[in-house]
């Protein structure tokens, strides 16, 4: 590592440390950008599967090559923009939807080391990142001078405020029993109690003791990413495709890249927070990168699940369910983890 | 006392459980998409494809211009005119098939009194001009000619059901 900082230094001189966070920058963005790709795939074979069918499968053996050619499609279709349209919010959007997809990833810990930038307050971070997603969408929706398009624009606004609300709280939770804002101090913060001693780390993540804020978690982001059951945003059926319905070529693909970031995103982020990160489950493995992947692959495993199953929400039901279900749970569970922290039976010390 | 059973009930997810645990079951079954162009599904000797117009053995053409299948065809597809031929037998001088409106209903096939008129098993064709899908007399004339064999053969299942 120091020759290649020592090397580095020596052919760009003064400006390596920027050169540096770049290749730091590629390294983290051109995977992702492959799982996202991949994860299209993943969508499509398992709710295929989940319908009796088998999905694509021409395109490569067993499909592998389809999102290649999805991307090249849309890479060389022509961007339509409306005659009504706001032309330059219209162009502007998807990039502010992609925009904090991709920076989110900042602050990630994949491993205790392997982190782009341990900051402290990484989890704050987060939920102001995330929550500029949502202008995307708005100003998209607005920009394209639709009555779709702004009836989902003005839907996902409701939305994310409803469910943001709820995220926010469960994380209140971890950071009260993890003492910290840090990612790398919450997943440490996993990795001791009674059961972690026992070699049963995985009963000591915090998904056991919080486990009405990790279903509230999960939920409200499946609601934040505008994912079936909760995509009144897009609502084909409805609004024909809610915010993105004048959108064609690469403005409409780097929404779709943005939707597919941030379930990659709050993937990891579920399994930071709740499922002990790069964590082994279980004592006599080490742990590694490889065990967040696997349980990032599980949750959007779940996601995809849930797509193929659920129903859309009516528009009212989604607003019940943030506002009368998962706010006084948040707050229920709240007071009973500050009592239990409070009291002899505190697992968290 | 039902309503803390319904609360419980929702708040232990039960029912999307339940939900899930279909899809889930459904995840490994056995899949049912048939590959078409390698793999095809069986067809019925009633299929009803494209159109064509059939020969007697000796190579007279079956149909005698009797106009039934342009009246009772419900799509208004099928034109025909009709003139005494040189040797004093009536036969059409027209005989033409809008592919584009036809319903594949069936019924002309139905009405025709000498099976001139059938529908056969073929479903593969296009049209890549506007026009293309219109057939003439000569085009059907042709159909039957290519397809007899199969098209004698399916009358002769249908027979015993007529």
């Amino acid at each position: 590592m120091d020759a290649l900082m020592n090397f580095g230094t020596g052919i760009f001189g003064g400006v390596w440390p920027a050169v540096w966070t770049l290749i730091k920058i590629v390294l983290i963005v051109a995977p992702l950008m492959l799982g996202v790709a991949y994860l299209t795939l993943a969508e499509r074979k398992v709710i295929g599967f989940m319908q009796v069918r088998i999905g694509p499968n021409r395109v490569g053996p067993w499909g592998l090559i389809q999102p290649i050619a999805d991307g090249l499609k849309l890479l060389l279709k022509e961007i339509i923009v409306p005659s009504s349209a706001n032309k330059a919010i219209f162009i502007i959007a998807p990039m502010l939807a992609i925009a904090p997809a991709l920076a989110a990833w900042a602050v990630i810990p994949f491993t205790d080391t392997l982190v782009l930038a341990n900051i402290d307050a990484s989890l704050l971070y987060i939920m102001a990142i995330t929550s500029m997603g949502v202008y995307g969408i708005i100003l998209a929706g607005w920009a394209s001078n639709s009555k779709y398009a702004f009836l989902g624009a003005m839907r996902s606004a409701a939305q994310m405020v409803s469910y943001e609300i709820a995220m926010g709280f469960s994380l209140i939770c971890v950071l009260m029993v993890s003492n910290s804002l840090n990612l790398v101090e919450i997943v440490n913060a996993q990795n001791s109690g009674r059961f972690a001693d026992y070699g049963l780390t995985f009963l000591s993540w915090n998904w056991l003791p919080l486990w009405p804020m990790f279903l509230v978690y999960l939920i409200s982001g499946t609601a934040e990413l505008n994912r079936a059951p909760f995509d009144v945003a897009e609502g084909e059926s409805e609004i024909v495709a809610g915010f993105h319905v004048e959108y064609s070529g690469m403005a409409f693909a780097l929404f779709f890249l943005a939707e597919y970031a941030n379930m990659i995103l709050v993937s990891a982020l579920t399994s930071i927070m709740f499922l002990g990160g790069w964590l082994s489950p279980v004592g006599f493995l080490p742990d590694g990168i490889l065990w967040l992947f696997a349980k990032m692959s599980c949750i959007l495993f779940l996601y995809l699940w849930f797509r193929a199953t659920f129903p859309r929400y009516r528009y009212d039901q989604l607003m019940r369910l943030g506002w009368k279900v998962f706010l006084p749970i948040c707050l229920v569970w709240l007071v009973v983890v500050g009592v239990w922290m409070m009291s002899p039976l505190n697992i968290w010390k | 006392m039902g309503s803390m059973k319904e609360i419980f009930n929702s708040l232990l997810l039960k029912e999307l459980l339940k939900g899930m645990a279909v899809t889930g079951k459904y995840f490994f079954a056995r899949k049912i998409t048939v590959q078409y162009p390698e793999e095809k599904t069986p067809q019925s000797f009633r299929f009803r494809g494209l159109h064509a117009l059939r020969r007697y053995p000796n190579g007279e053409e079956r149909c005698i211009a009797c106009k039934l299948c342009e009246a009772i065809c419900p799509a208004l597809a099928i034109t025909i005119e009709a003139e005494p031929r040189d040797d004093g037998s009536r036969r059409t001088t027209r005989y033409d098939i809008d592919l584009t409106k036809c319903i594949f209903c069936g019924f002309c096939e139905e009405a025709c009194p000498v099976d001139a008129v059938v529908e056969t098993r073929i479903f593969e064709y296009h049209g890549e001009k506007r026009g293309d899908l219109y057939y003439t007399k000569q085009m059907l004339l042709a159909n039957g000619d290519r397809y007899e064999a199969q098209i004698a053969e399916d009358r002769e299942l249908d027979a015993p059901y007529r």
